[in-house]
């Protein structure tokens, strides 16, 4: 990933923000698990899993696994009060049918209409797409939490994605190390910066035009 | 116990029903699921050539992996590969084929084909020409939709908690996943087990797979690989 846990932590405590009382919330690999640390204790959400859990706990301590409880990841996760099982067609069916209010992922590159590239690197890196798909074509809200740049120091915010899309015009909104983007029908509108980050350094950063909304909330924690 | 539907047996005695070439349909979800002695026993009897139909390839060591990892299988039917590096590494040389399917779509594919019905209408990657090709299109109610074909496999091995001596299925926290799917859809099915009861001892409230699905049940002794976590 390349970024500093403090970042992370920040980016995570961003997204958190976005997540309101009673909604369900799938949450992507990376990044987006770090998401729960920074919820409010008395607020209820519902993660749901693809592999069949909805009302998803934290890790459980050292030595309390379950091996029959991981989420989509492999990893021993915990059952909140509330909290359910089913199968894997039940699991997308929740995603089809639009029950997921909100699916926080990563991400290659999105384009500055909301396309999300982040499944495949042709000829490199084709590990399939998953349930990427279905998240990210039917959750009702979709937010990417991505390094500003890649490895190369490339944009990872385009005007056109290079890579193959997992979907088009899906993504909602952007969270990177740098800034917060909105997206909406004419394209991005930065809403938020990142301290110590200013918009000379953002406009640098990005591959596409962006608008600037009108008061940008400065991220200070 | 009884054995009165004639379903209780014994690994040796189910892996006489597996041959080169088997179209094997498993389920699992990175391992969590999957049936440890069925695998090892694939292993064991030098089975070649599998195409293998499930939800992902798990881990080098784990699940399905160790099949995969063993090339003995020529064709992979899957939603996601990327825990398991030999499988891409196979793939990229040409000594597996893989096809993928997102993965509800994958999942729908497999209980169409364990209900009965040739296939599902889709609008899942609809736009995706790597989903799209060389599959029909259909519209309906004014809306393009992708028919994807069902998925049936000559023999589906499946993992659950509990059997009783008609096949009746309960399975065990995430570790259901695909698996009451996956029960449907072989024309065998094989079902390991952590434990087996008499009848009427299985809720008939909490019975996940009715035995009607299950042709053979089999005992397990758990997971005998190292998870990724531990």
């Amino acid at each position: 990933m390349g970024l500093g846990i403090e970042i992370r932590n920040k980016m995570a405590r961003r997204a958190a923000e976005e997540i309101q009382h009673g909604m369900v919330v799938n949450l992507g690999i990376g990044i987006p698990s770090l998401v729960p640390n920074h919820l409010p204790k008395d607020l209820l959400v519902m993660f749901h899993a693809e592999n069949g859990i909805t009302g998803m706990g934290p890790s459980p301590k050292k030595g309390e696994e379950d091996e029959n409880l991981c989420n989509a990841g492999g990893f021993p996760v915990t059952l909140n009060i509330g909290g359910s099982y089913c199968d894997s067609s039940i699991a997308f069916g929740m995603i089809r049918r639009g029950k997921v209010d909100m699916t926080i992922l990563g991400s290659l590159q999105v384009s500055e209409r909301g396309d999300l590239a982040n499944w495949i690197v042709p000829g490199k890196k084709v590990p399939g797409m998953g349930g990427a798909m279905e998240l990210a074509q039917k959750a009702k809200k979709v937010v990417v939490l991505m390094n500003h740049c890649d490895k190369q120091g490339n944009p990872k915010i385009v005007k056109e994605c290079t890579l193959p899309l997992t979907s088009a015009a899906c993504v909602d909104l952007i969270i990177t190390d740098l800034a917060v983007f909105q997206v909406n029908e004419t394209g991005l509108v930065l809403t938020e910066l990142f301290a110590p980050y200013d918009l000379a350094a953002i406009k640098e950063k990005t591959g596409c035009p962006f608008t600037v909304n009108g008061q940008v909330r400065n991220i200070a924690y | 116990m009884e054995n009165r539907f004639g379903k209780i047996t014994t690994i040796e005695k189910v892996m006489e029903l597996f041959h080169d070439g088997l179209v094997l349909m498993f389920g699992g979800f990175g391992g969590v699921g999957s049936p440890p002695a069925l695998i090892d026993g694939i292993l064991e009897k030098g089975i070649q050539g599998l195409t293998l139909i499930g939800n992902d390839t798990g881990f080098p060591h784990i699940g399905i992996g160790k099949i995969v990892s063993n090339e003995r299988a020529s064709k992979v039917i899957a939603s996601h590969i990327g825990s398991n590096p030999i499988a891409g590494k196979l793939m990229h040389e040409g000594k597996l084929e893989v096809e993928f399917s997102p993965q509800g779509i994958l999942v729908e594919r497999i209980r169409a084909g364990g209900v009965g019905l040739p296939g599902i209408l889709s609008d899942i990657g609809i736009g995706n020409e790597i989903v799209t090709r060389n599959k029909p299109q259909m519209t309906l109610n004014g809306k393009n939709y992708l028919i994807e074909t069902a998925l049936t496999a000559e023999i589906s091995i499946v993992y659950a908690k509990k059997a009783d001596e008609f096949g009746n299925l309960v399975y065990d926290k995430s570790a259901r996943n695909t698996n009451p799917l996956v029960a449907m859809a072989g024309d065998i099915t094989i079902a390991e087990v952590e434990e087996m009861v008499p009848l009427g001892h299985l809720n008939p409230e909490e019975i996940i797979t009715p035995g009607v699905f299950v042709d053979y049940i089999i005992p397990t002794k758990g997971v005998n690989w190292k998870w990724a976590w531990e």
